[in-house]
Parts: C-alpha cells; structure tokens; sequence
C-alpha cells in the first residue's frame, strides 16, 4: 500500500446565510484520488481555491472527508482511534510564518511538539539539536523568534515538525510570504530532509518553479486533480496549465513559445542550462 | 513636479541596542509620470524610503522636495502631502474596516475633507479605476477573495487621486492570476491617468516587463539607477546585493558564451524570443 | 511609548537571581510584598531596606535601568502621596485654603510612597531576572494544587505565554496599521475626546480582525502539533530544586521571620 492513498475524496462545505439556512454546498474537493509512495517528493499545484490547501489539511486530520477514503501510513483518516498518530508521522507546515510558532525561544518552539506527545526530557533534547541542525538553524536556537527574517522562521517551523520525527511532511503555501532568498532557503530545507532523511514531502505551492524538483506533481482546479505525472510530463503542456492559471516558469514559456515558431526544440524544458543545450544544438 | 530627495539619512531606534541605519545618504530624483521598479530584499530599505515620500517617517538630515517646496519647512501641510503622495502598504487588505467596500474606499476622500457626494463620486471612480465588479462594491470587504480585497484596498487610496502613487509589494501573496491582473491594472492606471507610480518588489522578473526605471536598494544605499536593460548589465553587483537578474537575461548571455549571437541587453521573454529568432534567421541565411 | 515600559521586561544577565528556580522567586516576591505590610519602625524599615537593595545587588541588574521603569508610575506615585498628604486628618502643620498638611499626613504620604516604590522595585526584580517561559512554568506548577479544584492551571499558563509572545507582532501591527490609515488622511491626534474615539475605529477593527485570525491559525498549527491540552505532556525544562533554591527558601524564611519578629518586639 502507499504511504498515502485516497481515492475520490470529496470535501463540501456547508454555505449558509444569516439565518443560518442552508444556501449551496461548495465543494473544495471533488473526487480526489492521491497516491504518495513513502520517500517520495510529491508536489500539488493550483491557485488560489483551486483545493489544494484543503487538500493539505485532510492529510493531517484537521479536516476530515466528507465521502471518499484516505489512508495515510496505512491508517484510515476517517477512524478516530488514529488521529494523533497521523499528526504525528504527517506534520505540517503552515503558510504564515509568525502564526505558527508558539514559543518565545527557538528552542522551546522546537520542543513544543515533542513535549505534547510526552517524549521524556533527555530525548527532547537530543531532538530539538537534530532538527535544528538539519535545517540549519542550530546556532539560532537560544533567540527570539521575532528577531529572525520569514525564511528562518518557516525553517523553525520545519524544524518543530522533524522534532516529532514523522515520516511525512506536507508543506502548505511555505514561500507564498516570502521574498526569494527565504523561498530558496525553505526549499533548500525541504528538498535536504527528502534526499537526506529520506522524508515523505509533499509541497503545496502555486510557483511552478517550486515544483521542478519534485519525483511527482498534481495540478489541482476547482477540487478536482486534472493533471498529473513528473514535472516534464506536466509542464510540457504549457497551454492547459496557463487555463488552470498557474504560472509556467518564464524560461518553459520560452522554449514553448520557439518551438510554435518553428524550432525543433524538445517539449518540457525546465531549466535555464536545458534550454541553452537545445540552442546550442540546433544552432 | 517632481520630488526630489536630497543626502537622507535615516536611523532606526536610535540610541538602543538595535540601532540601525535604514537610509544612508539617499538623492534621488523622480520626475512627473514615471513608472519606477524599486528593487531590493528585505531590510535593504526600500520600505523605510518609500514612508519618507510622503512625510510619514522624518529623515534624520537631508532635505526632500516636492514640487520645488521643502516638506520639512514648519508651514508645509504634511497632511496634504499625504494625500498628493499615496501609499498603498504591503498587504494592504489588512487595513480595510468598514461595513462595506464603498464604504472602506469613501474613507480617504472623507477624511481631506470633501462633501458626502463628492466622496462618493471620488470613490466610484477609484472602484471603476481598479476594475472591481460593481457587483462587490456593497459587499463586506470581508467577504472577498484576497486578489478583489487587495483591488479596493488600493482603491482606498486612489480615491485620495494621489499625484504620485507607491504601492509596496502589491502583488505579495497573490497568486500567478492575481498578479498579473493587478500589474497590468497599475500600468493601465499609469497610462490613462498619468500618474508618477513607484512600485516597490523583491522581484526582478515581475518588473523588468513594466517598468521604464529602476532603482536598486542595498544596505540604505542606491546601488543602481537606471533602465532595465541597463541594470541588467551589472550581474554580479545585482547578485552581491542577494538579488538575480531574469532568467531570460542570463541565458541571453550564456548563448553569447556559447557562440550565439544574440543580444546581451534583454529583460522580457518577448525580446528574448526575438533575439534568438533573429540569431537564428541570420544563421540560417548566411 | 508602549516600548519604554521596562516593568515585566527580562534583563538577561547571569546572575545567581537569574538562575533561581522561579517558583523560589515567586515565593520571595510574595513575602517581600507581605513584608512590606508587615514591617513597623525604622528598624523594620531597615529590614526590608535591606532586603531589597541585597536582591537588587544580587540581580546584577543596573540600578539605573531598574529607576526607569519607575517613571511610568510616577504619576501613580505622586497622586498617592498628595492624597495621603492633604486628606490626613490631624493636626495642621501648615494650610492653604482649604487644604491644609498635618504632621500624620506627611509621615503617611511618605509612608505610602516608599512603600509603593518598593513594591515596585521589589517585585520587577522577579520580572527582570526571569524569562516569560520560565515565569509561566514556575506558576503553572506552583499554582498546580489548584487543579483538584478545577482551576485549569495549564491552560492559564499556555495562555499567558502565548499571548507574552504576541505582545510584540500585536504592537508592530498596531503600527503598520496605523500609518496606513494615516495615509489614507486618517487622524489620531487632534479633536476632543469623542472624536478621537472614534478616530480609533479604523485602526481597531483591523487590528481585531488580524488578531482573531492569527488565533485561528495559531490554533490550526497547534492542533496539528499535536497539542492535546496538558494530560501527558513532558517538557524540554521541567523544573527541579537545586541547593541553591534550597539555600534560598531559608534565607526567605529567616528574613521574613526577622520582620515578623521586628514588628511583635516593637509593640
């Protein structure tokens, strides 16, 4: 079975108006179907209520479904009895950086997840220093959370996730707050625990150019998967993804953009160096 | 009219542990019916050089003219100057709090002291001039989504019909959509009401398409002034102050290293098109 | 302005007081402030004078720094003491108008301002030499007993913490939010007290707005940490009495028996 696995997850919300009548059910997720195998680097893709924070939320049990099935680690999402143990082998990672951290002190913060789920103090320890280090905050660990810039702080929010030692991580909108070296310092981390420890990632984003490192990507519209595959299958259809308003990266646009002209350049280039080799070649 | 700023230092909490120089000798000037693209990464001092335009922070030494008159004379009215001088904040949405958006939008034009219809047309005009659907205007700005809050937010402002508009980071958070659509509304706005625009942002690619000018902060200091494709040309400094140029500009150049030849001074992925076609048209005719 | 209150501010330092158990410093500060009720004459002034300059000293805390904090108050301070002076019944020393200064008045004006003075600089030596967390922690386990009575004790405790981390982005945002309604032509300072008032509704509201939603979120990220209130929690710094803790209590207990026996001797 795969790590996670759902299959036609449907997620309605209940609209009502001031009287507290039912006015419409809105679905944020039709009829979803995810499968994410253990190691994998997953990215989700869409804009802005396409239904992929949703999405995200169902994956740590703080939504639960509405129809469908979803089993995260090979526990069903819909049983109870696994709530906490989802939360803890699924930890996540919010958008806004100062909403999310709870203590006064990096450490502490740190600690703030191991303390709830009762590791004993000597191990608390130990782990607050692992998980610092693995995202490169360790020498910050004694300051104050306030002092620090948007891309340390989301790294201490990651780190407060490692420190309960999950199997998986699922990043919901990490960068959408910060400016480019935070975005590349919060990749950077993430894309370090997935190679490094091995760590189940999954990137909720709306840049594109967040998911070219991905083994995976789904493009989420309107609740719904439409499309899916490795980074070059999907971004190589570059008009279906400006449909579903998603930003193809300047340099795909570019080669996709020669190749209607007329040069024989390979579909789904994503990089800078790709697209300079092709040149090169036809030239 | 222009402004003109003339060696603005700014400090910081000064006199405490965290004393820090924001603005270190800052001239400049910003002539009428400008587009600028001010560029730098957090805590270079864009922010704090922005708030000093309109009179909202006070430079420690060095002047600031507008129109020819010193702001810091005792008898100037900084209040208007805030009206003549708007500034839409990072994340602007934050400061909308009436009951509805009209509402929100005839806060501005109330406050300079304008009669009820006059406030009322001014803001009508600002909505239409953000293209929020008239079908919003009497909603709670609650109620919106975060590309429509951000749209009447900025109508707030532009119902004051500032001569010179800031807006700092207006696209932060937005998504690929909400983005394009509120940078293409700032340019329309630019053109049809010809109003002097600076736009503060962390990101070169967003700007190089827009703007005709662009200032790069690092460390309170201006590094680079000038066209696009003029900045473009100092790489290094750009990437020494933690900022890159477009994609499409280092690619130009890793073709010329490569033996194409094609122009070094792109900023947009349409220029970039045309120089590689060009490139190639002429490769193959010779 | 809200940043030159020092009162509840920590001076990091390293000094013995820093590295006491917060529960001995709260159980200190409670008899400081019990002595300074208790406390008769000049030799139990001395006591307590005593007392008090011997934990400043230990602080390690400028003197200086510690008078600072006292400005905000001294308002307070001068209202006490002219009320004592002039409302004391008793015989006049001097008189003007209707307000006349008697020999009660000015011993119980002085009385009161001292008295208020040290309690102030008493009790924000605990503040100065302990962090929020560790402050919150020491109540949370001294006030545990509580618990069998259904107070919820952890619960007042994770509260306070959160909102002391808070204070900071709440008053950054009250700034942002401020000068944004300032270039909107809004005005803050001048008309009477009704317009400023409502002057206030552009930036409160917002200001709620952002505060509701940061609890939300903050909710969100807690639950997903698996926060489950305090049953079965552990902690990274639990606390645990060392000599020195033990060293204190008795010197606590000896200073607060001196007073005590100070004030029956006199009788």
């Amino acid at each position: 079975m795969n790590f996670i696995e759902a299959r036609k997850l449907v997620h309605e919300y209940i609209r009502r108006d001031e009287e507290g009548n039912v006015e419409g059910i809105l679905a944020a997720l039709d009829g979803v179907d995810l499968d994410v195998k253990a190691g994998e680097f997953v990215a989700v893709l869409g804009h802005n209520g396409s239904g992929k924070s949703t999405l995200a939320k169902h994956l740590n049990v703080l939504l639960k479904a509405s129809e469908g099935t979803l089993w995260v680690d090979g526990k069903d999402t819909l049983d109870d009895k696994y709530q906490w143990d989802i939360r803890k082998n699924a930890g996540m990672v919010f958008q806004n950086p100062d909403n999310q951290i709870i203590a006064g002190m990096v450490e502490e913060d740190v600690a703030f997840g191991p303390e709830n789920i009762g590791v004993p103090t000597d191990e608390i320890w130990s782990r607050v220093e692992k998980s610092l280090k693995s995202v490169g905050m360790l020498e910050y660990r004694e300051h104050s959370p306030n002092k620090l810039s948007g891309g340390q702080k989301q790294r201490v929010a990651i780190a407060g996730v490692m420190a309960m030692e999950p199997k998986c991580i699922v990043l919901d909108e990490p960068t959408a707050m910060l400016d480019p070296k935070g975005r590349r310092e919060v990749l950077e981390a993430a894309g370090t625990l997935n190679r490094e420890k091995g760590i189940t990632v999954i990137l909720i984003t709306h840049y594109m150019e967040e998911a070219v490192q991905a083994d995976k990507v789904y493009v989420m519209d309107h609740g719904k998967v439409v499309m899916q595959g490795t980074p070059r299958e999907v971004f190589s259809q570059v008009d279906r993804l400006k449909s579903y308003r998603l930003d193809v990266p300047q340099i795909t646009l570019l080669a996709h953009e020669l190749r209607k002209e007329g040069l024989k350049i390979p579909e789904g280039i994503l990089t800078r160096q790709e697209l300079a080799e092709a040149l090169c070649q036809l030239y | 009219m222009s402004i003109i700023l003339d060696k603005v230092d700014y400090v910081y909490s000064k006199g405490t542990a965290y004393e820090k120089k924001a603005l270190n000798q800052i001239s400049l000037k910003i002539e009428d019916g400008e587009l600028i693209g001010v560029i730098g990464h957090t805590g270079s001092g864009k922010s704090t050089l922005i708030q000093h335009l309109n009179g909202l922070l006070r430079a420690d030494s060095g002047g600031i003219y507008y129109n020819g008159r010193d702001i810091y004379e005792e008898d100037y009215d900084r209040k208007e100057l805030r009206s003549k001088v708007g500034l839409v904040f990072q994340y602007p949405e934050h400061q909308l709090f009436e009951t509805t958006v009209f509402a929100d939008v005839c806060f501005g034009p109330k406050n300079l002291g304008l009669s009820r219809k006059e406030s009322e047309l001014r803001a009508f005009g600002a909505l239409r001039g953000v293209g929020l659907p008239e079908e919003y205007w009497y909603r709670s700005p609650f109620e919106l989504s975060g590309g429509q809050k951000r749209r009447a937010a900025i109508a707030g402002v532009l119902a004051m019909k500032p001569e010179v508009l800031i807006l700092d980071e207006p696209t932060a958070g937005l998504d690929p959509l909400g983005r394009d659509e509120i940078l293409h509304q700032i340019v329309s706005m630019h053109q049809e009401l010809n109003m002097t625009i600076l736009l503060v942002s962390h990101s070169m690619e967003d700007v190089a398409e827009y703007v005709n000018r662009i200032l790069v902060m690092n460390q309170g200091s201006i590094l680079l002034d000038g066209a696009p494709r003029e900045v473009f040309r100092y790489r290094r400094e750009l990437e020494e102050a933690g900022l890159s140029v477009p994609q499409v500009t280092e690619l130009m150049q890793e073709l010329r290293d490569r033996g194409i030849p094609v122009s070094p001074e792109v900023t947009t992925r349409k220029e970039a098109k045309e120089a590689i076609l060009q490139a190639f048209s002429r490769n193959r005719q010779g | 302005m809200l940043r030159d209150i020092t009162i509840g501010q920590y001076y990091p330092s390293d000094s013995v007081l820093h590295k006491l158990d917060p529960r001995v410093k709260l159980m200190g500060t409670l008899v400081y402030v019990l002595s300074l009720f208790f406390f008769r004459g000049a030799a139990g002034f001395a006591a307590v004078t005593l007392g008090l300059a011997g934990m400043i000293h230990l602080s390690k805390v400028p003197f200086r720094y510690m008078v600072k904090g006292l400005k905000s108050i001294a308002v307070i301070l001068v209202l006490t003491g002219m009320f004592n002076l002039f409302l004391t019944p008793g015989e006049p020393l001097a008189s003007f108008g209707i307000f006349k200064i008697t020999e009660e008045g000015l011993k119980s004006a002085a009385f009161m301002v001292v008295r208020l003075t040290y309690l102030i600089l008493g009790s924000s030596v605990l503040t100065l030499t302990t962090t929020p967390n560790r402050l919150t922690d020491g109540l949370e386990k001294a006030l545990r007993p509580l618990n069998r009575i259904g107070v919820p004790v952890h619960e007042i405790s994770m509260i306070m913490s959160i909102a002391l981390r808070f204070i900071p982005i709440l008053v950054e945002e009250t700034d942002k939010i401020m000068k944004a309604q300032l270039a909107r032509g809004a005005d803050f300072e001048s008309g009477n007290l009704i317009k400023k008032a409502k002057a206030m509704v552009p930036l409160l509201v917002p200001l709620f707005v952002s505060a509701f939603r940061r609890a939300n979120d903050l909710a969100l990220a807690m639950e997903a940490r698996c926060y489950n209130g305090g049953a079965g929690r552990t902690k990274m710094k639990p606390l645990k009495y060392e000599k020195r803790d033990g060293a204190a209590y008795l010197l606590l207990a000896v200073y607060f028996a001196g007073v005590i026996a100070l004030r029956a001797w006199l009788r």
